[in-house]
């Protein structure tokens, strides 16, 4: 059977490989595999627990203050800290604006072009884009004239001969299927939502002073509130972040929305393609009453086996029993065996390469073949990210989350099992996003109420000196990343970082397989989609890309005792 | 593939931009580069006649913040930089090609334009163990790296990983993470540092060598001095606190509600060269510290060592010692744990003679960078 290999996966955050068995125009095994690794945990070592919020968002630039904050509140776990409201409401609009710019990034920069095909677009009648896009949305760009200028500014750039990043695709391959109207609707957005992103992500450079890698504070958020001081949070600067999530929410309703909805009506057979695992876990976030309040979190935490919607499991990451990692197919070792399963506080790993010699046409895939390790919850495997996040609040009851999931199956005239398919995890992407533009001005809402009220604390400070301490503690922070729950563990011994582990959510949904030989989420959904074209596997990328791969921060090394150094040397 | 390639001003034209408006264009790239008037003409000219340059883009180990900031630039755009501009011929983040079709469109550049493309770089190099802790397509990063740098006109090392070697590169750079220029040869590198470097920054270092065809002065650790031959603290707007003796003594205190000096915070403005305080950040919105959190000193070599980033410097270059007229006062602090040393408040005649002498250290490497 052919081997087809596809790497690099493009339009991703980091490197990854994935290596695929096709029979009968179908994928019937998948091996996804992380290349690159930097070793973070064993840089933490030994450092300030109060910078690790620095170190660890440097995990990834494209979900950038995710990292942060589950750094921040990892440390706050540990300590007891418990932050003012305000900067609970900061945090929650810091994490509003990422989500706003990664999904809507997402869908038209590294997911569109799998669905849109470009170089049809330069057939498409501008007229009839035009009437597709006024009866779609009330956006206020969609004249003939602006899709003219958009298909001008296209053909001038394929008649240029240079076809830069839109060179050697997959274009007029038989899986596109939009008309061509659709295709130059696609592509004018684009380029529109290329321009709008970097205004949201504003929101950072006010409360964090810079984006990507806005700055965090252990004990709550470092910008001070003074309505009477230019130097501070000020009305001029709450006006800027309420303006910016006004006209965020106008580009997802009126733009990303009905662009997500018009595309899938075209590919609904992808709903039945990539459901993969039937597992899901969602941390949750958003508090409403506080991060230790998790009944209140607009997102809910919980999990899903079997898909089974009508109940959803309590989870507990301080529990040694729940979430473990092994390494059995990744190129690490364990001290007493590579086939145990660590939880974080735990875990360490040893770098160990045993793959090929580089260069390289095909990896062991029978043995080691990834720096990413393999999470569990209680022995499962997992799917994470918006679909989980949606499926678990589903199942636990929120309305909102109904509403706009039933809304939107509704609109699509699909069942409910049409959300587990490739098709539905983008689906759930946009869904949330809905929400997510709601909520940030609930969120807002409630800071300027406080404000109002007199209160402007923005930070807890009883427990910043370290000498304050107790000895040894012991952290947990969760959060979700756009791309799925994320959680760091900490231990502190004698004022500095004794240990500290990510897991992350591509580590969940792209590690290889488990001592049982279970399947990920990547691997499980790769297996019964179809490819057309082995020399041109677009059915590949749609699947990995509706995950929304970020594999820079999944590939990481833990190391508990820091004695592995000389191990490492010894390469 | 079409030989004949638009240059910027028929791509300008093309796009129903007046001659008027290309020339206001021009206009602001001369003064956004700091050109004469007199440069100007020479700038219209360039970009009238160039075709779009051929850049390729690679990723090593790095966090993709590079290219999520490169792509927040407001001016120019970046998709008017990517469709107009030059020509992206390949890059992990954005192309529409994968896999092999990606490789192809890569090697396609290197073969046609050989000699010509410019070669942008986001990440380290790792050189430890053979350098497996980084493969593309199944060969290693230091392979991809001097293969690419051997037919490239000019490399640009983005951001702190690449200049640098960044956050893998901190104690105990387990995967020997190396600067792009420590791995390639014969070929000008332009070091971008930061982490990531401001989106007009990058912008402004990809428009600088359009616009002039030349690279730009680079300081004695290759950066466009442009950018960064300023002190943060130089440039801070909340420099005169410091000079005044107001510091913040605890995050959300009251002298953080009034903007006060972060100095005693750990703000590492006094050691950092960069342009926040000057271009600030997402289209000049705010930087670090006017967001009430010290500089880090992201954009300078070991910062991730130089720690804990809330201790504040004991001294810092090109202030102390032979400082004696107008000490206004001394402060000691004890906000932090560790032992704080005392710091002279200067005056502003002494703060010109500081920054003269900063424009001139920034054009050798420091004492404790030796060249390295």
């Amino acid at each position: 059977m052919a081997r087809i290999v596809v790497d690099p996966i493009t339009r991703i955050e980091g490197h990854l490989r994935v290596e695929i068995e096709v029979q009968n125009g179908q994928i019937v095994d998948a091996y996804s595999s992380g290349t690159m690794v930097r070793g973070f945990e064993l840089i933490l070592k030994g450092r300030d627990p109060r910078d690790a919020w620095a170190f660890t968002e440097r995990a990834c630039g494209v979900c950038t203050t995710v990292h942060a904050l589950a750094s921040v509140r990892t440390v706050e776990d540990a300590l007891g800290i418990v932050v003012p409201p305000n900067a609970e409401l900061v945090r929650n609009l810091m994490f509003c604006a990422q989500y706003l710019q990664d999904h809507v990034v997402h869908f038209y920069h590294l997911h569109a072009l799998d669905w849109v095909d470009v170089v049809s677009a330069l057939k498409a009648d501008p007229q009839e884009t035009a009437a597709i896009a006024q009866s779609i949305s009330s956006w206020p760009r969609s004249s003939p004239k602006y899709f003219a200028d958009v298909q001008a500014r296209l053909k001038k750039f394929v008649e240029s001969g240079q076809l830069g990043i839109f060179a050697n695709a997959y274009w007029g391959h038989p899986a596109y299927k939009l008309p061509a109207a659709v295709n130059l609707l696609g592509t004018a957005h684009y380029l529109e939502a290329l321009e709008w992103q970097k205004e949201i992500v504003k929101v950072h450079t006010i409360f964090g002073g810079k984006n990507p890698h806005p700055n965090y504070l252990v004990g709550g958020a470092p910008c001070s509130v003074n309505i009477d001081e230019a130097n501070a949070i000020n009305a001029e600067r709450l006006s800027m972040v309420g303006q910016l999530f006004d006209d965020a929410a106008a580009f997802v309703n009126q733009v990303y929305i009905p662009d997500l909805l018009a595309v899938a009506s075209f590919y609904k057979d992808w709903a039945a393609v990539g459901g993969g695992l039937s597992n899901y876990l969602a941390y949750g976030d958003l508090p409403t009453h506080g991060y230790h309040d998790v009944g209140k979190f607009k997102f809910p935490r919980g999990a899903i086996l079997g898909r089974n919607l009508a109940e959803v499991l309590p989870v507990d990451g301080k529990n040694a029993e729940e979430v473990q990692e092994s390494i059995v197919h990744s190129w690490y070792e364990y001290g007493d065996g590579d086939d145990k399963a660590k939880h974080p506080w735990e875990g360490e790993t040893r770098l160990n390469y045993t793959g090929p010699k580089p260069p390289y046409e095909q990896l062991e895939v029978d043995k080691k073949y990834s720096w990413l390790k393999t999470p569990r919850w209680k022995g499962h495997p997992m799917e994470v990210g918006p679909l989980a996040r949606l499926l678990v609040g589903y199942a636990a009851g929120s309305q909102e989350i109904q509403e706009v999931v039933n809304s939107a199956l509704k609109t699509l005239d699909v069942p409910v099992g049409a959300l587990f398919s490739t098709l539905g995890r983008t689906a759930a992407r946009g869904l949330e996003t809905i929400l997510i533009a709601r909520w940030a001005k609930e969120f807002y809402a409630e800071l300027l109420a406080n404000i109002k009220n007199g209160d402007t604390r923005m930070a807890n400070l009883e427990k910043w000196d370290p000498k304050s301490w107790p000895a040894e503690a012991k952290g947990v922070g969760m959060t979700e990343a756009p791309r799925g729950a994320l959680a760091h563990w900490i231990v502190i011994k004698d004022q500095k970082i004794d240990n500290y582990q990510l897991v992350v959510p591509s580590t969940w949904n792209a590690s290889p397989r488990d001592q049982a030989g279970q399947r990920s989420a990547y691997e499980a959904s790769l297996v019964g989609t179809p490819v057309a074209n082995s020399e041109q596997p677009v059915e590949v990328l749609r699947t990995i890309h509706s995950f929304d791969p970020c594999i820079a921060c999944a590939v990481h090394l833990h190391d508990e005792h820091g004695v592995h150094v000389h191990r490492l040397n010894a390469f | 593939m079409n030989e004949r390639t638009l240059t910027i001003w028929e791509e300008a034209r093309a796009r129903g931009y007046s001659r008027r408006d290309f020339l206001e264009f021009c206009g602001w790239i001369a003064a956004a580069a700091g050109v004469e008037a007199t440069g100007l003409a020479r700038v219209v000219q360039a970009l009238e006649t160039k075709p779009r340059l051929p850049v390729v883009w690679f990723h090593f180990q790095e966090c993709t913040c590079c290219s999520e900031s490169f792509i927040r630039s407001s001016h120019p755009i970046v998709s008017d930089i990517v469709l107009d501009k030059i020509s992206l011929d390949y890059t992990e983040t954005l192309q529409a090609a994968a896999g092999k079709q990606a490789e192809e469109a890569l090697h396609a550049t290197m073969t046609k334009y050989k000699g010509e493309y410019l070669m942008l770089v986001e990440g380290s190099v790792p050189t430890a163990a053979g350098g497996v802790y980084c493969c593309i397509a199944g060969r290693t990063a230091q392979d991809i790296v001097t293969e690419a740098a051997a037919g490239a006109k000019a490399v640009i090392a983005w951001g702190s990983c690449a200049s640098n070697g960044c956050i893998q590169a901190a104690a105990p750079n387990p995967t020997g993470a190396t600067p792009v220029k420590d791995v390639i040869s014969g070929v000008p590198v332009i070091n971008v540092p930061g982490c990531p470097p401001i989106a007009e920054v990058m912008a402004g270092t990809v428009v600088h060598l359009l616009a002039f065809e030349r690279i730009p002065q680079l300081d004695g650790l290759g950066r466009p001095k442009a950018f960064y031959s300023r002190r943060v603290h130089d440039t801070c707007y909340r420099r005169p606190n410091y000079d005044a003796g107001l510091f913040v003594e605890s995050f959300d205190d009251e002298n953080a509600k009034r903007g006060f000096c972060l100095y005693k915070m750990g703000c590492r403005g006094p050691v950092t060269y960069n342009a926040c305080g000057v271009t600030r950040w997402n289209n000049g919105v705010s930087f670090p510290i006017q967001s009430g959190h010290g500089c880090i000193g992201c954009s300078e070599a070991k910062f991730w060592d130089n720690g804990p980033f809330y201790r504040h410097l004991a001294a810092f270059p090109g202030f102390g010692i032979e400082t004696t007229a107008d000490t206004v006062g001394i402060a000691v602090g004890t906000a932090t744990a560790v032992g704080i040393a005392a710091h002279a408040v200067t005056t502003n005649i002494r703060k010109r003679k500081i920054i003269a002498e900063g424009i001139q250290s920034s054009t050798k490497p420091g004492p404790d960078e030796g060249g390295a």
